[in-house]
């Protein structure tokens, strides 16, 4: 990828309020025109600073921030042509919602005919055509999301931030409008930065998802890499659910097989990700969709580990039996609800195995 | 329709009573509740607030102390046209005799004159005067006169039983009413029996009236009266004072004889009441419309500056981070922490003419020492003070409405390509509104009203209605015009609240929230 492929970049940027703590951790991050990405992390981890730093809010304390290669580190946000949509939408409560979305192109100095219709477009494009005349108090949650959308989309940005758009809506009315989100944006070829702490949204809004903590990135990757190849033991806990073991590396027999010896001595094999020799610490990580307690479905000579069947819960479409191992009483194996599938029962005593590929040892 | 049968009756409980009825039961207790939570303050209201101005609206149209206390002279003024330009006829004088020989057995006729007085100066002493004189008018001859043709006369214990008998009453209505009225004025005012004491001039006065009017008494001395010289009691009045000659006079009376009058009022409105109608007040007596204006002018001044100066201070306080926006408070709160009186003070030592702001000027070289700032004693010293000492009311209210305003409106209205300024008029202010609005009206209801601070640095240039108001309260003592003006003050603050409910709508106040 040549420099020039690069639309939204940050080189070395950091950033800090109070001069003692830094927020933001030397963030180097390059975005092509037109992809879908995603700030995941837990809060405080600075992905909003981040999205603030872009959006002109907060200026950054080191490094440079460049939009199509130009540096925007002096530029004021209003210059900088960037659209964005609020956590709580930021609709102008005493102008109506045409007025609303009137109100860049207005700033633009468009003239009134041409507004009209780039407003009644923008509506239209969201579903929301019939609403002009109200005003937001007047619009349910997810209307007034749709237009907050269609305010930041109607001078046609080339860059759409979102800030946890749709966190203050339920589960259902979520679910569509991440749909809305990614399809408006591939139709529009917009590149868009979305914040969020929700890693299902992420996973599934996204081209890539960079995972924040403490400051950094942890990992930047397309969400199935990041689900099933998690760099370090913050990611693979952050996506998704995971199993942990805590252990050490006996022997390295390749870049794709190592042994690992729990605490209580038992062994087994995992893929090395972050551990380079024997002995160091290591937490390994397995899904708990790819545990395996049916010696039929195991490889013969796996290592197999045992476990104790505490608790089991039926949730209709998976089965989800908590089992102690190796001390861990939080372990968790996912099966899915088949005819032959069977219900392990609390106090049974059972084998469980994997394979090494799923298996990854990281960082302790 | 199915759910006709839903219409065809109440709905009842179980057991067959209304639900309604059921819901009021229920609800009775927390009703009752609710009312014995409030009726404390709702008796202390109604006691110090709520009848205090009912009394004021009474005062301000009150004028019960004319006809009460010269009832007879308001009836024979009647026919008397004030437009004539001559002095009222014998009868009315008559009748003011017997009036004015009353009032000043009660006391009462300084009062009358007083009250006189506020519609035209110089009645006062006339009333005053008068009443010093009226019991040595000429009208002796006639009980001298009664006593030569029958010692009787003289005997108080006659007089109570000839009064007592139903047939000369009849006979002598005059005399009947004048006796009585004496009688009850002896026991109320002296605790004396009339059977025990000397009978006036008045009463002997009111007997000749009925006897030369051809009424002949039933059961007491027949008096032939016709050959005695009358006393003109029109000549005795203007004897005591030149005043009761001049038909102005009296036209005043008559005016204000009502026991109603919207007299207070037109006065509060720079108009009087003449016989020919309503006018206005000679242009040297014209003070309250201006003091009205001034009132009014000054407040929508000291409104406007509070808005200037408290804006951006409620805008910092609502946008700097809590710790700095704390210290900042308490600096807008310190004056509520200060007595009125002493902030009034300081401003008087700031700004007078050897005052502190004057001698840096001096210093500065800004204004020449002969030629000091004029900043106290008129309008400029009560805007000034009065700006200072009302501006927390306004920056409160505008605080809790920006309070509210989420920074990322305007961050919004950035991203969308809008410069600081626009961002600001466009999207902050108009939220911003409510605040201005709960301020105004807080700040202008306030001051309309306000009195200490335009009296300590008004001067004669920067007072308002109020301290006129209060210099009738307390001073000239005419309470019927103090009121009256309270009254117009009340109404105009209502009338102002109406149009701004109109304009700005009390929707859209806000006091936070």
């Amino acid at each position: 990828m040549s420099d020039t492929d690069h639309f939204v970049e940050f080189e070395r940027v950091q950033k800090s309020y109070d001069g003692e703590v830094l927020v933001v951790k030397d963030l180097n991050l390059a975005m092509p025109k037109g992809e879908f990405l995603t700030m995941l992390g837990p809060s405080g981890s600075g992905k909003t600073t981040c999205l603030m730093m872009l959006a002109g809010f907060e200026t950054a304390t080191h490094g440079d921030i460049r939009i199509g290669g130009r540096s925007i580190n002096h530029i004021p946000p209003h210059k900088r042509g960037i659209g964005m949509v609020f956590q709580n939408y930021a609709l102008f409560p005493h102008m109506t919602v045409a007025e609303n979305l009137a109100f860049p192109l207005e700033v633009r100095k468009l003239d009134k005919s041409e507004r009209e219709t780039k407003v009644q477009r923008a509506l239209d494009m969201v579903q929301m055509g019939d609403f002009g005349s109200r005003r937001p108090a007047q619009l349910s949650g997810g209307q007034q999301q749709r237009v907050a959308l269609a305010r930041a989309l109607v001078f046609q940005p080339e860059l759409v931030l979102m800030d946890e758009p749709l966190g203050a809506l339920d589960k259902q009315l979520r679910e569509h409008m991440q749909f809305e989100i990614t399809r408006l944006a591939h139709e529009l070829g917009i590149t868009t930065v979305y914040v969020t702490h929700d890693q299902t949204e992420a996973l599934t809004m996204s081209d890539r998802v960079a995972v924040f903590d403490d400051g950094r990135i942890q990992q930047l990757d397309a969400p199935d890499v990041l689900y099933e190849e998690p760099k370090n033991s913050f990611v693979a806990g952050f996506i998704g659910e995971n199993n942990t073991l805590v252990g050490e590396v006996v022997e390295i027999k390749s870049d794709q097989l190592c042994v690992i010896r729990l605490d209580d001595g038992e062994v087994f094999d995992a893929k090395p990700v972050n551990v380079h020799k024997v002995g160091d610490k290591t937490r390994v990580s397995i899904r708990p969709e790819r545990v395996e307690f049916n010696k039929d479905r195991m490889t013969p000579d796996a290592h197999t580990l045992h476990a104790e069947v505490l608790e089991f819960i039926y949730m209709g479409d998976i089965f989800r039996t908590r089992l102690r191992v190796a001390g861990n009483d939080e372990f968790i194996v996912k099966t899915r609800n088949a005819p032959d599938q069977p219900r392990l029962k609390p106090g049974q005593q059972i084998e469980i195995g994997w394979m090494p590929e799923d298996c990854r040892a990281l960082d302790a | 329709m199915s759910d006709a049968n839903l219409t065809d009756g109440p709905i009842t409980t179980a057991d067959g009573t209304s639900l309604k009825k059921s819901l009021r039961l229920a609800l009775r207790r927390q009703k009752i509740r609710a009312l014995l939570l409030i009726a404390p303050l709702f008796l202390f209201i109604l006691l110090t607030f709520i009848a205090p101005i009912f009394d004021m609206l009474v005062r301000s149209v009150e004028n019960q102390s004319v006809p009460e206390t010269i009832p007879r002279t308001i009836d024979a003024l009647e026919a008397w046209e004030a437009g004539a330009g001559a002095p009222p006829d014998e009868q009315v004088f008559e009748a003011f005799y017997t009036d004015f020989a009353l009032a000043v057995g009660y006391k009462t006729h300084t009062k009358l004159g007083a009250r006189l007085n506020y519609e035209s100066s110089g009645l006062s002493s006339l009333f005053r005067s008068t009443g010093r004189k009226v019991g040595k008018f000429d009208t002796d001859a006639y009980a001298d006169a009664f006593v030569e043709a029958d010692p009787a006369f003289e005997d108080p214990a006659a007089w109570a039983t000839w009064m007592a008998g139903a047939a000369t009453r009849q006979a002598l209505p005059l005399t009947a009413d004048t006796y009585d009225a004496w009688a009850t004025m002896l026991m109320d005012t002296k605790g004396k029996l009339a059977a025990e004491t000397e009978i006036p001039d008045f009463v002997t006065t009111a007997l000749y009236r009925d006897l030369a009017n051809g009424s002949r008494p039933a059961d007491m001395p027949d008096v032939n009266v016709s050959g005695w010289e009358p006393v003109s009691l029109a000549g005795q009045f203007a004897g005591a004072n030149k005043g009761w000659a001049d038909p102005q006079v009296w036209a005043i009376i008559k005016t204000y004889g009502s026991s109603y009058t919207p007299g207070y009022f037109l006065n509060a409105a720079d108009l009087q009441l003449t016989p020919e109608g309503i006018s206005q007040r000679p242009e040297n007596q014209r003070i309250y419309v201006r003091l009205f204006i001034r009132t009014i002018v000054l407040s929508v001044v000291i409104t406007g500056t509070c808005i200037l100066l408290g804006y951006p201070v409620a805008y910092l306080l609502a946008n700097l981070p809590l710790r700095s926006a704390n210290v900042l408070m308490i600096l807008v709160l310190l004056p509520f922490w200060t007595s009125l009186l002493v902030r009034t003070s300081a401003w008087k030592v700031l700004l007078q003419n050897q005052g502190v702001i004057n001698d840096v000027l001096v210093w500065i070289g800004i204004v020449a020492d002969d030629n000091r700032l004029e900043l106290i004693n008129n309008a400029t010293g009560t805007i000034i003070a009065m700006t200072h000492i009302l501006l927390p009311f306004m920056i409160l209210p505008l605080f809790s409405v920006m309070k509210t305003i989420s920074p990322s409106y305007v961050r919004a209205a950035k991203s969308m390509g809008a410069n600081d300024w626009t961002a600001f008029w466009r999207i902050y202010f108009p939220n911003s509104v409510p605040g201005i609005g709960a301020g105004s009206i807080l700040v202008f209801i306030l001051s309309i009203g306000y009195y200490i601070t335009p009296e300590l640095v008004g001067g004669t240039k920067g007072v308002f209605i109020s301290n006129r108001i209060a210099y009738h309260i307390s001073s000239s003592l005419n309470w019927g015009l103090a009121a009256a003006l309270g009254t117009l003050l009340l109404v105009l603050v209502m009338a102002l609240y109406w149009v701004y409910d109109r304009i700005v709508g009390i929707d859209n106040v806000k006091l936070g929230g």
